[in-house]
C-alpha cells in the first residue's frame, strides 16, 4: 500500500498526516488523518464509529510509537477493553505500558444540580493530564454528544466545546471525534460546525437483507481525497476498507508460464499453461469438475512452493479436502505447510462489496500467487454489480500479478451462461467445459473458448475425472462429430472388429491359394505319376511283344523241325 | 485547602455536612463560589459543615477520580446520598434544594 501512495502525484502543499493504521482509509484520504487536527468521525448507532477510532488508537501505539488518550462519554472502560478484545487489541496491555489511557466521563443527567455559571474545565484538565500522562499523539473523543444530554444550557455547551476544539489543535494532537448521526445533518447536535477539517461519514445500510458498510469522506481541507462510497469491513481482524482506486489498466504484466494443473491441458495451450497474472474462467455444468480443475490448480502451484488462496463459498474446506482425496490429490500438506489458504462463506453472508473487501483483505493478507474463486456464478445480485465486483477482483490480482482463477456455474446447456457473457470479456483464457448427451450418457468434454496471446488447441476434448487426475482421451471424430464415451468406444470396436474380418479374409484367401496351389500340384503329380505309369506299360507290353516274336519264332522254328522230321 | 467552621465542629457528629468544592484555578467564578457557599453554610449550617475546596489544576488526577465534567462542582460527600451541584452557587435557592437543606430555618445547635 505505501508503495501505491508513493506513486501518488506529490501534492503542492503538502499536508501532515497521520496515518491510521487502516490500509484502505490511509489509501483512501491519501496518507491519514490531518495531523495535529479534529476529526470527525460521524454515522448511525452501530456502523462501528469507536471501533473505527479505537483502532486508529491502538494502531497508532503499537505501529507508529504514538501514545493515545480516549476519552468515552458512553461506554465504561471495562466494557470498551472487553468489546475491543474480539478484534485482539490488548488494551489492559498497551494501558499498563503507557501507550493508551483510557478515561470514562460519566455523564448523569438525574444527578446534576444546577446554580449558576459553571464551565467545562474539568474536561480539559483531564484531557491534558491523560495527554501529558503518556505524551499522547493521538486522542478520541467517544461520543462528545453525550454531553448535551446532561446539560441544558447548550450555549454553554456549545462555547466550551468551540474552546475544546480550539485547545485540541493548540495541543498539537489529532483527534478523532464521534458524533451521532442526526436528522438532515451529521450529527444529533451539529458539532460539524466546530469540527470540520475532516469529515468522514460511516453508513451501515441493508439492501435485499444484506447489509453492506460503508464509508465516506465527506470533506477533507487542504487535502484531496477519495470521494467515493467505499466499502469497509469490521470483523476478527479488525477494521479493513476497500480503497475502489481508480484502477487503470497499467499493470505490469508477465509472459511467464503458469501450468494449469492437468498435464494434458497444459498441451492444449501454445504456451502450455497459463500466462502467469491473467484470469481464467472455467465455466461449465453441474458435476462437470469445476473444483477438481480448481483443487489440481492449487496442488500444482503449491506444489512448486508457491502459495494460494481458495476463495471457495459453495463447500467447506473440509469437505473439499475430502473431495480432492477422492480425486487423487492431498490437499492438506499444503495447508498444513500454509502454502494453501481456504477462505470460506456463504455468499449470501455479506453483500458483495464486503464479500469484495474480505477478498482484498485476505490478499492483501496472504499475499498469494495463484487466487481461485470457486465459482463466481453464487454471487447473486444485480448483473452490474456482479461485473463490477468481479472487475474489481480481477484487477486487484492483476495490479499485484496473482493468477486468477473463477469458476462458474453454467446454467443452461448452452455453452455460456448471462453471467459468463457478462464477464467474459474480463477473462484472458476461456475453459468451458460441458456435457455430450448421446446414446443415453452424458459425456465431459471441455474446450478453450479463448485464450489471449497465445495458441490454443480447437479441438473438443472428452475428459474423465481419475484417481490419478484428470486424463484428456485423444479426440475420436467419427462421420456424426465427435464421438464420447462408449459411443466412442463402440467406434473402436467396430473399427478393430472390421480390421480384423479385413485380415481373416487376406488369409482365407492365401489359404485358397495355398489349397489351390497343393491342389494343381497334386494334379501335376498325379498326371506325371500316370505318365509314367504308362511309359512303363509300354515298355513292357514292348517287351512282351518282342518276347511274344522271340516265342513265336521260336516255336515256329520249333514245329518246322517237327513237321520236317516228319516228312 | 480546608475551611472549617469557625464554631467547633465535630466531623463525626450525625447531621454533620461534610462537603467538597471542585474548582479550576483561582477564576472568578471559584472565586464566586466559594464566597457563596460559605455565606450559605454559615446561614443555615452554622457548626456543623466542613468544606474543602479542591483546585483542579493543582490535583488534575481528581477530574478524573471524582468525575466532575464542569466546575465549579459542589458535592456533599455527607450525609449520605452523595449529591452534586454545579455552578458559582449565585443562586441559593438551588443550592439549598440541591443540598436538602430546608431554607429559613436554621438548625438548633
Amino acid at each position: 500500500m505505501t508503495d501505491r501512495l508513493a506513486s501518488q502525484p506529490v501534492e503542492a502543499h503538502s499536508l501532515a498526516k497521520t496515518a491510521t493504521g487502516i490500509d484502505g482509509l490511509d489509501a483512501v484520504t491519501l496518507g491519514g488523518l490531518p495531523e495535529g487536527r479534529p476529526t470527525l468521525l460521524c454515522g448511525s448507532a452501530g456502523c462501528g464509529k469507536t471501533l473505527l477510532a479505537m483502532t486508529f488508537l491502538v494502531n497508532g501505539a503499537t505501529r507508529f510509537g504514538e501514545a493515545g488518550v480516549f476519552m468515552s462519554f458512553e461506554e465504561r472502560a471495562e466494557d470498551l477493553v472487553e468489546n475491543v478484545a474480539s478484534l485482539g487489541f490488548d488494551i489492559d496491555g498497551l494501558v499498563a505500558d503507557k501507550k493508551l489511557v483510557i478515561d470514562h466521563v460519566r455523564v448523569e443527567p438525574s444527578e446534576i444540580e444546577v446554580s449558576g455559571d459553571y464551565d467545562f474545565e474539568p474536561i480539559f484538565v483531564r484531557l491534558g493530564y491523560a495527554i501529558d500522562q503518556v505524551g499522547a499523539k493521538r486522542v478520541v473523543l467517544d461520543t462528545i454528544e453525550a454531553l448535551f444530554s446532561g446539560f441544558k444550557d447548550q450555549a454553554v455547551l456549545r462555547a466550551e466545546l468551540r474552546r475544546l476544539f480550539g485547545w485540541l489543535k493548540d495541543r498539537g494532537v489529532t483527534a478523532v471525534i464521534t458524533g451521532e448521526r442526526g436528522d438532515g445533518q451529521l450529527t444529533r447536535y451539529g458539532i460539524e460546525e466546530y469540527v470540520s477539517d475532516c469529515v468522514i461519514l460511516l453508513d451501515n445500510r441493508v439492501h435485499d437483507q444484506v447489509t453492506t458498510r460503508r464509508l465516506r469522506i465527506v470533506k477533507y481541507r487542504g487535502s484531496s481525497h477519495g470521494t467515493n462510497e467505499y466499502p469497509f469491513l469490521i470483523d476478527g481482524s479488525g477494521v479493513s476498507v476497500m480503497p475502489i482506486t481508480a484502477a487503470g489498466l497499467q499493470h505490469k504484466i508477465s509472459s511467464e508460464k503458469i501450468p494449469t494443473g492437468v498435464p494434458d491441458l497444459d498441451t492444449m495451450f501454445g504456451l502450455g499453461g497459463f500466462y502467469r497474472g491473467s484470469s481464467v474462467l472455467l465455466s461449465g455444468l453441474a458435476g462437470t469438475g469445476k473444483s477438481t480443475f480448481s483443487g489440481w490448480f492449487a496442488n500444482s502451484v503449491c506444489t512448486r512452493g508457491e502459495r494460494c488462496l481458495y476463495f471457495a463459498f459453495e463447500e467447506s474446506p473440509d469437505q473439499i479436502v475430502r473431495n480432492m482425496r477422492s480425486a487423487g490429490m492431498d490437499l492438506q500438506r499444503h495447508i498444513d505447510s500454509g502454502l494453501l489458504s481456504f477462505q470460506s462463506a456463504r455468499p449470501s453472508l455479506y453483500g458483495l462489496e464486503m464479500h469484495l473487501t474480505r477478498m482484498y483483505r485476505d490478499i492483501e493478507a496472504f499475499k498469494p500467487a495463484a487466487v481461485i474463486v470457486d465459482p463466481i456464478s453464487a454471487f447473486r445480485g444485480v448483473e452490474s454489480e456482479i461485473h463490477a465486483t468481479l472487475l474489481r477482483l480481477a484487477d486487484i490480482c492483476k495490479e499485484r500479478g496473482i493468477t486468477a482463477f473463477f469458476t462458474s456455474l453454467s446454467l443452461a446447456s448452452d455453452h455460456a451462461s448471462e453471467a459468463d457473457r457478462g464477464v467474459s470479456s474480463l477473462m484472458d483464457t476461456w475453459i468451458s467445459l460441458t456435457d455430450v448427451e448421446a446414446s443415453g450418457e452424458r459425456n465431459r468434454v471441455l474446450f478453450v473458448l479463448k485464450s489471449r496471446g497465445m495458441s490454443h488447441s480447437n479441438q473438443m476434448r472428452e475428459y474423465m475425472l481419475t484417481a490419478e487426475g484428470i486424463k484428456l482421451i485423444a479426440p475420436y471424430v467419427g462421420p456424426e462429430g465427435v464421438l464420447t464415451g462408449s459411443a466412442r468406444q463402440a467406434q473402436e470396436a467396430r473399427e478393430r472388429d472390421e480390421a480384423l474380418s479385413r485380415s481373416q479374409v487376406t488369409e482365407r484367401r492365401q489359404r485358397d491359394l495355398d489349397r489351390r496351389r497343393a491342389t494343381t500340384e497334386r494334379q501335376v503329380a498325379e498326371l506325371r505319376a500316370a505318365l509314367e505309369a504308362e511309359e512303363s506299360e509300354v515298355a513292357l507290353l514292348a517287351n512282351q511283344e518282342s518276347g511274344r516274336e522271340d516265342t513265336l519264332v521260336a516255336d515256329r522254328a520249333a514245329m518246322a523241325m517237327k513237321r520236317g522230321a516228319a516228312e | 485547602m480546608t475551611i472549617q467552621a469557625e464554631m467547633a465542629a465535630d466531623p463525626a457528629r450525625e447531621g454533620h455536612y461534610n462537603l467538597r468544592l471542585y474548582v479550576a484555578g483561582q477564576t472568578p467564578k471559584s472565586l464566586a463560589a466559594i464566597s457563596n457557599l460559605k455565606k450559605i453554610c454559615e446561614e443555615h449550617l452554622a457548626g456543623m459543615y466542613t468544606i474543602e475546596v479542591i483546585d483542579l489544576l493543582i490535583r488534575p488526577q481528581l477530574a478524573a477520580g471524582d468525575q466532575i465534567l464542569a466546575v465549579p462542582t459542589l458535592v456533599r460527600r455527607l450525609p449520605p446520598p452523595i449529591k452534586r451541584i454545579i455552578g458559582d452557587l449565585s443562586d441559593s435557592e438551588r443550592v439549598l434544594v440541591g443540598l436538602d437543606i430546608q431554607s429559613g430555618e436554621p438548625p438548633r445547635p
